[in-house]
């Protein structure tokens, strides 16, 4: 892995000088930067911060949406809120990660694909919903799943 | 860039001049609308308005024809939706191949395009305007009337529609505990799930010592299927910060946040741009309209956790720490962030505030039920024609808002029955259609309002896969604070999925209640409290689905993977092969048919066979020759007979 640029970080812990509670914005900041939090930015926080990493592990490993593994260069997430659910969204997480070959929350080897199970985006009329980083697309089908995973294989 | 506004005048001069600057416009200028929620943005609206976009540049129009990106109207299940104004004419799902002939067609020429007009499904009748489709129809739209209209990323927008007033109002006629008396008078509950009176929310934070005081909205709406407040954060944030600032006043604060979930990012984003532009004008800041009350508000992303919803958590996950219940000993109304006194409130409530400061208390209680008033927004979701939010009056029958509003059950199905409050809630049966939905009678049928999501189940869904669903959910959400909820779920998530296997025991229901009404007392939050729900409403409402998976190993909806076989219908294959090439297992291969000499059929070998339904939804709709069967009688090998007793007999009666 490239080291990590440890001056973004400082730029990003800038924003937030003075401020109150901001661990977990800093952390949403820095992963929409890396994509993940490796592990040295995560000791560089503890000493800028002065907090302890065990707590700010705790927090990074107790919301979901901070990853602490690396992704793969598309993230596909599948709701499965309740209107998905009865609407077919398992047998969409089954189909998608035995595409991919692996299980949900996991990478592929390749780093090209990350796959997660998230409860509910909010597009529950159109469901079952998946996304692919910021594409959302809506009444999913094996087929339509197949064609995504197509498209950017 | 909008000036800042220095007094209660200027803002009316400004709405003046924003008005004007409009109004001829409404009827010389044309302006076309496109709905740019998350749910539209889904089906390709981003594309369609690219396509105006590029279409009005091309044509030189760009100056002539505004076009809009507004919020959701709430029809997703027909977006994109389109609608062009001054006439009103309501489009629905419109690709970008119809944009150049929406253009000629309909706005230069005035000339309706037939079929991108709603059709009712019944009758076939087009409508043309939104009031004539029964999806609207049967809706009293106050809070989300506006999402239409609105550029929700332009302040501008809200102004005109008489946005602020309420502010305004508050800020120069009435003192902060005549604002508070208005609320309580208006009799408001908490759209957040409890349903605690408003009013009184807000006087114990007005009463309780300390300062500073915070006001908070809550929009981590993480209750799967429902999304009125991604709806409402999305296409009109400046009504929820108008209310906001208001119960600011009412209260005596001077500090805000407002928490939006992760999943929700266009919500984030419009409601960064709204405070930014209300900053810009006055409207939030030092002497907000030269009143002499300051007020600012954060904007605070959640990273992702159900259980972040519950006031206490979310006040946690505010300071930056992990987003956990605390014990609520003292309310959080005296002692909430940074133990201090915070009201917190849900978007939907914050929305309601300034239609109640506008129109009066009177006005909005003479709305709704005795004990329930207003208006409430429901995600109606799941197996029903017309999905979408809708927003009616309390009191309205389950019954009418499936039918007459969703337009029933798709493929003529029958209703189960309805999953209403989320995870937290339960199922209410077909027989309770009728139930005045307000937040007394659904607490009395076991389940609850919730944040209002109606979720509709038909036939083919399981009653006890279903409950399994929310305890799986509910595990991975629970924080794992306290002992009951924590090995509670676990329990109860052993024992259902025990039951779907067919492994289920004769005890299980007991033991299930037993552990439901432990957890249901001891736990720490509302999240342990009502986890049990699910599975408690179920048991009461559908004990005989438990009993049929227990005792007969059999899943009476044909859902349950291991209690189910996929069997090929050898009379009705046509050996196109499909099904083979997708079988993950290669469990199906060609064989001759056993009825009929020298046909070539599928079939699937039950030893290899995954129980997946990959077959079964590959199989083309016009053969359906792939059936389910459950139940003991189905080991393989499978006879013909006892396919009667699955699919074929239900299909009988849908096709």
């Amino acid at each position: 892995m490239d080291a990590v640029d440890l001056e973004k970080v400082d730029e990003i812990i800038e924003r937030y000088r003075g401020r109150e509670g901001v661990l977990i914005q800093l952390l949403l900041d820095l992963q929409s930067e890396f994509h993940w939090i490796p592990r040295e930015v995560i000791d560089h926080l503890s000493e800028r911060l002065r907090v302890p990493t065990s707590q700010i592990y705790r927090i990074a490993s107790f919301y979901k949406a901070i990853n602490l593994n690396p992704v793969g260069r598309h993230m596909i997430q599948v709701c499965m809120g309740t209107a998905c659910q009865v609407r077919g969204a398992q047998k969409v997480l089954d189909f998608t990660a035995s595409r991919l070959n692996i299980k949900p929350e996991e990478t592929t080897p390749d780093l090209s694909f990350s796959l997660r199970k998230v409860n509910c985006l909010g597009c529950c009329s159109m469901g079952p919903v998946l996304t692919v980083d910021d594409e959302y697309h809506g009444g999913v089908t094996l087929e339509k799943v197949e064609k995504i995973l197509k498209k950017r294989s | 860039m909008m000036p800042k506004l220095a007094s209660f005048r200027d803002l009316e001069e400004m709405r003046e001049k924003l008005r004007s600057r409009r109004d001829p416009s409404e009827s010389e200028m044309p302006l076309i609308t496109v709905c740019a929620g998350t749910g539209c943005l889904a089906l390709g609206a981003r594309k369609v308005i690219d396509a105006f976009r590029e279409e009005l540049d091309e044509r030189g129009l760009a100056t002539k024809i505004t076009l809009k990106e507004t919020g959701c109207p709430g029809f997703c299940e027909k977006g994109p939706i389109v609608v062009i104004y001054p006439e009103g004419i309501h489009y629905v799902k419109v690709n970008p191949t119809d944009v150049p002939e929406i253009l000629e067609e309909t706005v230069l020429n005035n000339r309706l395009i037939d079929r991108l007009l709603y059709s009712d499904p019944a009758t076939g009748a087009r409508a043309v305007h939104e009031e004539e489709i029964p999806f609207y129809k049967h809706q009293t739209r106050i809070l989300i009337n506006n999402n239409i209209k609105i550029d929700p990323k332009n302040i501008a927008d809200y102004i005109v529609q008489g946005g602020y007033s309420a502010l305004a109002l508050a800020l120069s006629r009435m003192t902060p505990q005549e604002v508070i008396d208005e609320v309580k008078r208006s009799d408001l509950r908490g759209r957040g799930g409890g349903g605690f009176p408003t009013g009184l929310k807000w006087e114990a934070a007005k009463r309780a010592l300390g300062t500073p005081k915070y006001v908070i909205v809550n929009c981590d709406e993480g209750d799967p299927g429902a999304f009125m407040d991604r709806a409402l954060m999305e296409g009109n944030p400046h009504s929820v910060l108008e209310g906001l600032v208001i119960g600011a006043y009412a209260v005596g604060s001077e500090k805000g946040f407002i928490y939006v979930r992760a999943e929700y990012p266009l919500a984030v984003q419009n409601a960064k741009i709204a405070i930014e532009q209300a900053r810009e004008c006055g409207l939030l800041g030092e002497d907000i309209l030269g009143s002499g009350f300051d007020f600012d508000v954060e904007l605070h992303r959640g990273a992702g956790a159900f259980v972040s919803g519950e006031s206490t958590a979310l006040m946690n996950a505010l300071e930056g720490k992990v987003g956990e219940p605390k014990p609520k000993y003292v309310h959080t109304s005296e002692r909430g962030l940074w133990n201090r006194p915070s009201l917190l409130n849900n978007v939907e409530t914050w929305a309601n505030i300034p239609l109640i400061i506008n129109r009066g208390a009177h006005w909005f209680s003479s709305i709704g039920t005795e004990r329930s008033k207003g208006t409430k927004i429901f995600s109606l979701v799941g197996k029903v024609n017309n999905t979408g939010l809708v927003e009616v009056p309390m009191g309205m029958t389950l019954r009418e808002i499936i039918y007459d509003i969703g337009g029933g059950i798709p493929g003529g199905k029958k209703v189960k029955g309805v999953q209403t409050g989320g995870p937290s809630g339960g199922i209410i049966p077909e027989e309770h259609l009728d139930t005045p939905v307000d937040f007394d009678r659904l607490t009395s049928l076991g389940s609850m309002m919730g944040s209002g999501s109606i979720i509709v189940l038909d036939e083919d869904t399981c009653a006890v896969d279903l409950a399994r669903y929310f305890v799986d959910f509910l595990c991975d959400e629970s924080c794992g604070k306290c002992v009951p909820c924590r090995e509670g779920l676990r329990q109860m998530r052993d024992i259902l999925s025990e039951i779907v296997a067919g492994r289920g025991e004769a005890e299980d229901l007991k033991t299930l209640k037993e552990v439901a009404g432990v957890m249901k007392s001891a736990s720490l939050c509302a999240l342990g409290r009502t986890a049990a729900n699910p599975v408690l409403s179920t048991i009461r409402h559908f004990e005989e689905e438990y009993v049929a998976h227990i005792q007969d190993q059999r899943c009476p909806a044909l859902v349950c993977e291991q209690l189910i076989s996929y069997f090929i219908r050898p009379d009705i294959c046509i050996a196109c092969g499909l099904c083979r090439e997708n079988c993950p297992q290669g469990a199906i291969s060609e064989e001759e048919s056993a009825e009929e000499t020298g046909k070539v059929v599928m079939a699937i070998d039950q030893s290899k066979c995954s129980r997946c339904g990959i077959c079964f939804h590959v199989c083309p709709s016009k053969v359906k020759a792939v059936v389910r069967i459950s139940g003991k009688s189905s080991a393989p090998p499978v006879p013909s007979a006892s396919i009667s007793s699955g699919d074929k007999e239900k299909d009988s009666k849908t096709r």
